[in-house]
């Protein structure tokens, strides 16, 4: 039963980045991806209860390789993200001036 | 979200009996976080509409991700923290300095790179999980696991492995270390389109029977080689696309993980990359106006070198010296700048804003026409520009805005860019670029050509731009030839 539910969060959420994203204007394209993918290094969760769990020496070792990565996945994302969103901050507002 | 959405996670778990247990304190602190989380991802994407509150957002889209990490660290089944220490801190170390040093021409590499370890960490986990449920108990009993979870974690590691190899593929083609030409051989499409069949039949005897491990594997392995064998075909100019669609399948790997271990901010965030890839991938398949079937099948760049047009005496394009030219832009009223991936190539960006600088100290105006699919991903030529310095406000993104900025520009300067401003894309019904949108450079006055030499452009089709009355050609690296024509309007003034 709990996956319909699952089911439904996934569908709702789908149409929630949908509808946002939609609106993210060209200009911010790489920001967005770079920003899409350091909130998906979220699997961060997963990987720290497998590393976590004590299930055996095999799964403790794939489970820290996997809090390594998604760890490097979620800094690197979010301080790049960062770095560029600073780049277009502190200009002159209003993009496309010549409009 | 209830006491049943547990159960999965609980798959992870000694005692299964918990599984039932009412949600108790721990548990809640960690459900509000997650929701804190997810309610920050949603906001911080919200604030990449604009410009000026998208940093803020970002910033507490990351707070939200520490709630998370936070809350994870309650979670009662965790009964090591020493790995997890380790691997928070090696990932940090590894992380910091590659997003503080890397330039921004090389953002697509990066951005691929992140991608391909966001999908080891969900095949991993995927892996781990696997192993778990059908690992033997100290009492003899093995959890096993439904139906429905063995589809969530065979999607998981399925899109998850792909993502790894198609992620590094695509590093290595942007980064050079492999030819950025699409590799083909014969009856590829069919090869692919059997292992993606062999990988499904996999996944559907996975799901029909949830402890056939070969199944199981199977799966892994033909998504790491399906990552490989779906990148290898596909151009460098294509590769706008192909970032696209592997953030959208690392958004899919990361939801079907947390379908996999009943968590729903995993879904959640999962759902939101997956969309936004998907809707970047539709974007940069309409500006080249080819269908995505087109571009993962179509091994664009091998096939067109011998369409054309037939016939004619081939004109040579015109050329015109750098001293003409700089004299020129030094009294244009309004000049339009075409950049693509070759400006990037040449580092010419911070001379092309010395440029502008001195176009508009002579009382003229400089804007920016980026095409949607211009540099090697979504937006790529924005952020180059951005960091040189240039305002954001002069980038017009708009392919039809910027074509209306051209009817009246005095001067349009094409640097490094080629098939975004094809006019056979619009007059030849049987050039291979016919159909996408692209800049009407010839609109303008007279438009000068900064290229590297007399070739074709990266899908190897002819432009018949260069040989338009109205054109002039400037050969050299951008570099070079901007910083000349920087020297000579600043000639040009000391010599009044």
């Amino acid at each position: 039963m709990f996956e319909i539910f699952q089911l439904y969060v996934f569908i709702l959420a789908g149409f929630v980045g949908f509808i946002v994203i939609q609106r993210v204007p060209p200009l911010l394209h790489t920001p967005l991806m770079s920003a899409t993918n350091a909130i998906s290094g979220i699997s961060l969760v997963g990987a720290i209860v497998a590393a976590g769990g004590s299930y055996g020496r095999l799964s403790t070792i794939l489970g820290l390789i996997a809090v390594i990565c998604a760890a490097t996945n979620v800094v690197a994302g979010f301080l790049i993200t960062d770095r560029m969103l600073a780049m277009f901050k502190g200009q002159k507002p209003g993009e496309g001036a010549h409009k | 979200m209830n006491g049943s959405s547990f159960s999965a996670f609980a798959a992870l778990l000694p005692q299964e009996g918990l599984a039932a247990a009412p949600l108790g304190t721990r548990d809640l602190v960690i459900q509000a976080t997650y929701l804190i989380a997810a309610v920050l991802f949603i906001l911080g994407l919200r604030s990449l509409t604009r410009p000026t509150q998208a940093r803020l957002g970002m910033q507490q889209a990351a707070f939200g991700m520490l709630f998370a990490v936070i809350g994870t660290l309650l979670n009662a089944h965790i009964l090591t923290y020493q790995y997890i220490i380790i691997g928070l801190v090696v990932g940090a170390m590894i992380g910091y300095p590659m997003a503080m040093k890397v330039p921004m021409t090389a953002m697509p590499q990066f951005i691929a790179f992140s991608h391909a370890f966001g999908a080891i960490a969900a095949t991993l986990v995927g892996v781990v999980e696997y192993r778990h449920a059908f690992t033997m108990r100290m009492d003899g009993t093995m959890p096993g696991m439904s139906s429905g979870v063995a589809a969530a974690i065979g999607f998981e590691v399925l899109f998850g492995a792909l993502t790894v190899t198609g992620s590094f593929m695509a590093f290595g083609k942007l980064q050079e270390l492999i030819t950025g030409r699409p590799i083909t051989f014969p009856g590829q499409n069919a090869f692919n389109i059997t292992l993606i069949g062999v990988a499904l039949l996999s996944l559907g005897v996975l799901i029909y029977n949830p402890d056939t491990s070969w199944a199981f594997y199977t799966i892994v392995g033909l998504g790491l080689f399906l990552g490989v064998s779906m990148v290898l075909p596909i151009g460098g100019g294509d590769m706008p696309v192909v970032i696209s669609l592997l953030n959208s399948y690392a958004g899919l790997a990361a939801s079907a993980t947390g379908f996999a271990i009943g968590n729903n901010v995993l879904i959640i965030a999962g759902a939101l990359e997956g969309a936004g890839g998907f809707i970047l991938s539709i974007i940069m398949s309409k500006a080249m106006n080819r269908s995505f079937a087109n571009i993962i099948f179509g091994a664009f760049g091998s096939a067109p070198a011998a369409s054309g047009k037939a016939g004619g005496p081939a004109k040579e394009p015109k050329t015109i010296s750098t001293e003409d030219a700089a004299t020129q832009l030094a009294y244009a009223g309004s000049v339009v700048i075409i950049p693509g991936y070759g400006m990037a190539v040449a580092q010419a960006q911070h001379v092309c804003r010395e440029l502008h600088e001195l176009i508009e100290k002579k009382g003229g105006k400089v804007s920016y026409a980026i095409h949607p699919v211009a540099g090697r991903m979504p937006g790529h030529l924005n952020v180059i520009l951005s960091e040189a310095g240039i305002d954001y406000g002069a980038l017009l993104t708009d392919v039809d805005d910027a074509n209306r900025v051209l009817q009246t520009a005095d001067i349009a300067v094409i640097i490094g860019a080629n098939d975004i401003v094809n006019p056979d894309a619009e007059d030849d019904k049987s050039s291979p670029l016919y159909g996408m949108p692209i800049f009407r450079p010839w609109t303008a006055k007279v438009s000068f050509v900064v290229k590297r030499g007399k070739g074709t452009g990266f899908s190897g089709v002819e432009n018949p731009l260069f040989t338009k009355d109205n054109t002039f050609m400037l050969y050299g690296d951008a570099k070079g030839v901007l910083g000349n024509l920087v020297k000579e309007i600043k000639a040009l003034d000391e010599g009044h």
